[in-house]
């Protein structure tokens, strides 16, 4: 029977609040940066060149078929010996991570957008708005709102991710976890606290867009 | 002589190698109630559309109170963008398209303050007053999905008449519309026939268009096919085509 041991594990819980603080650094750095990049790509689809066009649909493949594993490897290993300059594991991390989910966001920002009846943009233009008046005062406030569900669980998605970066050792909570691990030979407690707090953390954000797919539902 | 608000000269309009419309000659004059008429595919709802270039015509010649328009939304030099045509020319629509995150008045004052650059007390002074015109003062500020089609559609008038348009272009604005709901929308569109608005309209309710009408326009096959006052048209066809086209309206 095994005698479980939480004790000695809570003896580096600080090490855990390490991990914690890092996890949540990486993801909020990397929605934001993904959100802006998101956005430009989302755009440059909707746009009237096809230069641009292409070139955001290549970008959106690209890292949306490769796993983010190979591409954070890539970033860290690979490509400083392309460049001939060394990248350090954060700037890798996090340029990927936001890369990733930036070709995420950018499919679900375009759904929301083109999920608007075309009536609306025809309203809009009809009373003399021009395109960037009507996608930010008619089309964006009721896209945002079909958005938002898919959006929070790609960036639910996103905060599991970040563990990946444990590969090249960026001290995120996974990383810390394997840490505390090796310091006590406690795996079983270890995992499982590891595992417990990105539930307590990613369970109310789930809740959250289940609201808001509720209310989009009744608003239909 | 009074000079055309709108005039169009040989416009036509094509959808891929589909002639829509083949040369339209047009001039619509102040004050008048223009009723387009004529079977579904003659090309009378690309017509009103390409009035206020919501639809951009493959060629001819377009001009607003003697300026010519740019298919672009800005204008260049002498020549109007559509977005200066939108803003004199308004449009409602067959499905209201009411904005359904904004309230009654939210939806009419949109338009004068983010275009016309109007302070909210000015546009929303202006929204009461024409929510009083089309009888819906009471729901100010209820949001589009509570409201009947009948009342969607005269918040729609009442969102393009804020622009204070020279032109109305009304494209099958009843036809959405269950019939005991038709009454009400026409009665507002009277109303502003009366009092001198410039309008043109695609319809299939043709008691009304003889009623208002100044002068009728029946399409057939991307043309004007026969034009005159609503009794010539209406009530004397001369083609037999527009005579079996008005039967199937009648008894």
């Amino acid at each position: 029977m095994y005698s479980w041991d939480f004790y000695t594990v809570m003896q580096s819980f600080d090490l855990f609040l390490i991990g914690i603080w890092t996890t949540f650094l990486y993801t909020i750095g990397s929605i934001a940066l993904g959100v802006v990049i998101g956005l430009a790509a989302c755009f440059a689809r909707l746009s009237r060149f096809a230069a641009l066009r292409v070139l955001a649909r290549s970008y959106q493949e690209l890292f949306r078929c490769t796993p983010l594993l190979v591409q954070i490897l890539w970033a860290y290993y690979a490509l400083p010996m392309l460049l001939g300059v060394s990248i350090s594991n954060t700037t890798a991390g996090v340029l990927t991570l936001s890369l990733y989910v930036g070709s995420f966001y950018a499919e679900i920002f375009r759904g929301g957008i083109n999920a608007i009846d075309k009536g609306q943009r025809e309203a809009a233009a009809a009373v003399g708005m021009s395109g960037v008046q009507s996608m930010t005062h008619i089309i964006l406030p009721q896209a945002v709102k079909k958005m938002l569900p898919a959006f929070i669980n790609q960036s639910v998605i996103q905060v599991k991710n970040t563990s990946l970066l444990y590969a090249i050792s960026v001290a995120e909570l996974t990383y810390m976890t394997s840490v505390v691990n090796s310091e006590t030979y406690r795996p079983l407690e270890a995992y499982s606290l590891a595992a417990l707090m990105y539930f307590v953390m990613l369970f109310p954000l789930t809740q959250i867009a289940d609201h808001f797919e509720r209310r989009m539902r009744r608003s239909d | 002589m009074t000079e055309p608000v709108i005039a169009v000269r040989g416009l036509t309009k094509s959808f891929g190698s589909l002639d829509v419309l083949k040369g339209i000659d047009l001039d619509l004059m102040p004050g008048e109630v223009l009723g387009l008429i004529g079977p579904s595919g003659s090309g009378k709802s690309t017509l009103i559309r390409c009035l206020n270039m919501m639809e951009t015509p493959s060629g001819g010649r377009f001009t607003f109170k003697g300026q010519e328009v740019t298919t672009r939304f800005r204008g260049k030099g002498a020549r109007i963008g559509t977005g200066e045509l939108r803003r004199d020319v308004g449009m409602v629509f067959q499905h209201f398209n009411l904005f359904p995150h904004l309230t009654v008045i939210d939806n009419i004052t949109k338009g004068p303050r983010i275009v016309r650059g109007q302070s909210r007390a000015e546009a929303e002074a202006l929204a009461m007053d024409l929510l009083a015109q089309v009888g819906l003062a009471d729901k100010a500020n209820a949001y589009p999905s509570h409201l009947s089609g009948g009342q969607k559609q005269r918040v729609a008038i009442a969102r393009a008449l804020a622009m204070k348009p020279d032109v109305l272009l009304l494209d099958e604005v009843t036809s959405a519309l269950d019939p005991e709901l038709v009454g009400e929308v026409l009665a507002v569109i009277r109303r502003l026939a009366e009092g001198g608005m410039t309008m043109v309209l695609v319809t299939h309710e043709m008691g009304f268009a003889a009623d208002i009408a100044s002068r009728v326009i029946f399409m057939e096959q991307g043309r004007i096919a026969e034009e005159g006052s609503p009794d010539e048209i209406l009530r004397n066809p001369r083609s037999e085509r527009l005579r079996s086209f008005l039967s199937r309206f009648h008894g």
